[in-house]
């Protein structure tokens, strides 16, 4: 079965490792000296889950809406800290993710008679850009996000492990 | 506007909630994910947890990995060591 959104375990992950390790390296010298401040241990926390995150995004791409959705929130999110005024240019990126993702299979949440619209609306809160997906991409979304989730997982833990000791 | 070719066939959903059923962790009984039984209700249900449970864990290593920072000192050289041993 070919498949063009096959996902390749050796490059994606060494490609999330490669930028994930990069991320910590900056983040690792960022250190201010009051650094064992609470208010600086979280915020610490914060950027490395956010390293992560962004690390996998960029290392999927824009091949998927979920990376692109998140690629999308992420850089949104910078900007509004460097300029307040960007909220109207977030508003139009989002229209175009939502008309992109719209247009490759235009079945509506036609769920009549199947019982699990909530459980799809569920799902829809955790994928993100899942509010922009139908059924089907919703679905096939999923899937691959979960993946890219796992290797994310496994990532990070063999670097802390590696790391703790 | 052709209906036909736009709509979800029951054959194509049964045949994503399978493939998500067998992704999930708990409901693989080993051999080869004998969801068949699994209502989609409960696979969709099981997939909130799941993400929610990794999504978890990503911020429990972050938490981790920001304690144990100070002791990373990733030269060039480790970070080609470490990707290689990583990728085991």
């Amino acid at each position: 079965m070919n498949n063009p959104h096959h996902l390749n375990p050796t490059s994606l992950k060494s490609r999330f490792t490669t930028r994930f390790l990069r991320a910590l390296t900056k983040i690792r010298a960022q250190k201010p000296i009051s650094s064992s401040s609470p208010t600086e241990i979280f915020r610490r926390y914060r950027r490395i889950k956010v390293a992560a995150d962004k690390s996998m995004a960029y290392s999927v791409r824009s091949r998927r809406i979920w990376s692109r959705a998140m690629l999308w929130k992420l850089r949104s999110r910078s900007y509004r800290r460097q300029d307040p005024c960007s909220g109207r240019r977030s508003g139009k990126t989002n229209q175009a993710i939502m008309k992109k993702s719209s247009n490759e299979n235009t079945t509506t949440r036609r769920e009549d008679g199947v019982g699990f619209v909530e459980e799809a609306d569920e799902l829809r809160q955790l994928v993100p850009g899942g509010e922009t997906m139908n059924l089907c991409n919703l679905l096939d979304e999923t899937a691959h996000y979960i993946k890219c989730l796992t290797t994310q997982v496994q990532e990070m833990k063999k670097i802390a492990d590696f790391y703790s000791f | 506007m052709s209906g036909a070719s736009n709509k979800i066939t029951d054959d194509e959903l049964n045949a994503l909630i399978l493939r998500l059923g067998t992704l999930l962790p708990q409901l693989n009984h080993g051999r080869h994910g004998r969801v068949a039984s699994s209502s989609t209700t409960k696979i969709l249900k099981e997939t909130c947890s799941y993400i929610r449970r990794l999504q978890k864990e990503v911020d429990d290593l972050s938490e981790r990995l920001s304690q144990c920072l100070d002791s990373m000192d990733i030269t060039s050289s480790d970070a080609e060591f470490l990707t290689n041993l990583l990728q085991q």
